[in-house]
C-alpha cells in the first residue's frame, strides 16, 4: 500500500491541476498497476477545487471502472473536501454507467 | 477602440458601460471618464487593462481625469498596466485588507503563486478566503487552458467591508467562449455558447459525458452557484452576448434551488452588444453567506448527477413501435 501526502505537493489549497495530473500519472497509476492499494492523504489541506479532484481521480474511474474506488482511500478529508470528492466520483460513475 | 468610464458601473448596472464600448480600430485605444465621480467594479478595470496591455503606451490615449475618485484607478494599477503617467500622486498603501490590484496571470505557476501570496494580503477569514481563491483559481485556469489569450488573465478584486462583499473581475482577450465550446458542441450564437458553458458537464474539450481527464465542464457552474447561494451577481460577457445572474432576495435564510440550465435562474441576457474578443467574468460574493458552501456542495451533487443522467437518457435509442 502506498500513502501520498498531498499537502507536501499542493499546499493547503489543492487547486493545481498540473500537479494533480503528475500525481495521478507518476504515482497513483503505477501503484494501481502493481496491484497496490492507494491512500490519498488530505491532512493539512483546507480546501480543494472540483477541477483538482477531477484531474486527480476521474481518469482512474474511466480507465479502471468504478471498482477502482475500492482500491483508493481518502484520508483526513474535511467536510468540503469529502463532498467535492463525492461529487466527482458520483458524476464519473453516472457518466460511465 | 473607445471606452467611457461612467460615474458608476457595478454588475447590477454595467450594461450601459458595455454598450458604450467601441471595439473598432483596435490599433489605438481612447479612454474617457466621467468628470465628477468614478465608482466601478474591478471587472471594468480588468477589461480596460486587458484591452490596453497589447498596445504600446503611445497608442493609448487617456483623457485627463478630473473626478476626485480617480486616484482609485491609480491605486488599482491601471495606469501602470497601460504604461502611461496619470499625473495622479497618491501615497501607496499596502493593499492589505481592501483590494487586489490589477494582476496579469499567464500560467499555472503564476496562478498558484497568486493564490498563495496575494490573496492572504486581504486578511479575510478562512471561509471568506475559501470562496475567493476557489473562484479565482477556477476562472483563471479556464483562461490559461482554453482562452489562448495573448495577455493571459487580468484579475482584480476589491473587498467592501460595509457590505462584507468581495467583487472579483477577470478578463481575457482570447478566443472567446463560442469558439471553445464549438470544438465539441454546436452553438450558433455567443449566448447559446455561454448557456452551454454554464451547464454542468458541458466542456469544449469533448462531447463525452464526464469530460476529459482534465476537464469536466463544471467550473463555471460551481462559480455561478457560489454567487447564487451568496446572493451576489455573476456576469459573463463574451463575443456579443452577456449573461447576468441577478441577485437573489436576501433574508430568506434558505439555500435556493440550483438549476443546471442557467436560463432557469433569475437572470438577464443581452445580445448584439459591442463585440468582446475574449471573455469577461465578474462575480460578487456576499461573505455573510459563504458558510453555506458545504450545503451548496450537497445541492451541486444532486443537480450534477441528475443532469448527467438525464442527458445520457436523451441519447438512448428508443424502441420503434409500429
Amino acid at each position: 500500500m502506498i500513502s501520498i501526502r498531498l499537502k507536501e505537493k499542493v499546499g493547503s489549497f489543492a487547486e493545481n491541476k498540473d500537479v494533480a495530473r503528475d500525481i495521478r500519472m507518476n504515482i497513483i497509476i503505477p501503484a494501481l498497476e502493481k496491484g497496490e492499494m492507494v491512500t490519498l492523504d488530505f491532512q493539512g489541506i483546507d480546501s480543494a477545487t472540483q477541477s483538482f479532484v477531477h484531474a486527480l481521480i476521474s481518469d482512474l474511474i474511466r480507465k479502471y471502472g468504478g471498482e477502482v474506488i475500492e482500491k483508493i482511500s481518502f484520508k483526513s478529508c474535511n467536510e468540503v473536501i469529502r463532498k467535492i470528492i463525492t461529487i466527482v466520483i458520483d458524476y464519473m460513475q453516472e457518466s460511465s454507467n | 477602440m473607445k471606452i467611457f468610464i461612467p460615474n458608476s458601473a457595478f454588475l447590477g448596472n454595467i450594461n450601459p458601460f458595455l454598450k458604450g464600448f467601441d471595439p473598432k480600430n483596435p490599433e489605438k485605444f481612447e479612454i474617457k471618464a466621467n468628470e465628477k465621480w468614478i465608482a466601478i467594479h474591478p471587472v471594468v478595470l480588468a477589461m480596460i487593462a486587458a484591452l490596453g496591455l497589447p498596445l504600446k503606451a503611445d497608442k493609448v490615449f487617456f483623457e485627463k481625469l478630473t473626478a476626485k475618485s480617480a486616484h482609485y484607478l491609480e491605486r488599482m494599477g491601471l495606469f501602470k498596466f497601460l504604461g502611461i503617467d496619470s499625473g495622479i500622486k497618491i501615497t501607496e498603501h499596502e493593499p492589505a485588507g481592501r483590494f487586489i490590484p490589477l494582476t496579469q496571470i499567464n500560467n499555472s505557476q503564476e496562478l498558484s503563486g497568486f493564490i498563495t501570496e496575494i490573496i492572504p494580503l486581504l486578511h479575510l477569514n478562512p471561509l471568506q478566503t475559501d470562496a475567493m481563491r476557489y473562484v479565482i483559481s477556477e476562472l483563471v485556469r479556464n483562461v490559461i487552458e482554453h482562452a489562448a489569450s495573448p495577455v493571459g488573465a487580468i484579475v482584480a478584486a476589491q473587498y467592501y467591508p460595509k457590505t462584507n462583499t468581495i467583487r472579483i473581475g477577470i478578463a481575457d482577450v482570447g478566443v472567446g467562449i463560442k469558439r471553445t465550446i464549438n470544438r465539441s458542441h454546436p452553438a450558433e450564437t455567443d449566448l447559446e455558447a455561454i448557456r452551454l458553458a454554464l451547464t454542468p458537464g458541458i466542456t469544449g474539450t469533448t462531447s463525452r459525458e464526464g469530460g476529459t481527464e482534465s476537464n469536466a465542464g463544471a467550473g463555471l457552474f460551481f462559480i455561478k452557484s457560489i454567487a447564487k447561494v451568496s446572493r451576489g451577481f455573476f456576469m459573463i460577457y463574451s463575443g456579443d452576448a452577456l449573461y447576468k445572474l441577478l441577485k437573489e432576495p436576501s433574508g430568506s435564510g434558505k439555500l435556493k434551488r440550483l438549476f443546471a440550465d442557467p436560463f432557469k435562474d433569475k437572470h438577464s441576457i443581452e445580445e448584439l452588444l459591442p463585440f468582446w474578443q475574449g471573455t469577461v467574468v465578474g462575480v460578487d460574493i456576499s461573505l455573510d453567506d459563504t458558510q453555506e458552501f458545504s450545503s451548496l456542495l450537497d445541492l451541486i451533487r444532486e443537480v450534477y448527477s441528475k443532469t448527467v443522467r438525464e442527458r445520457k437518457r436523451e441519447k438512448y435509442r428508443k424502441p420503434k413501435f409500429i
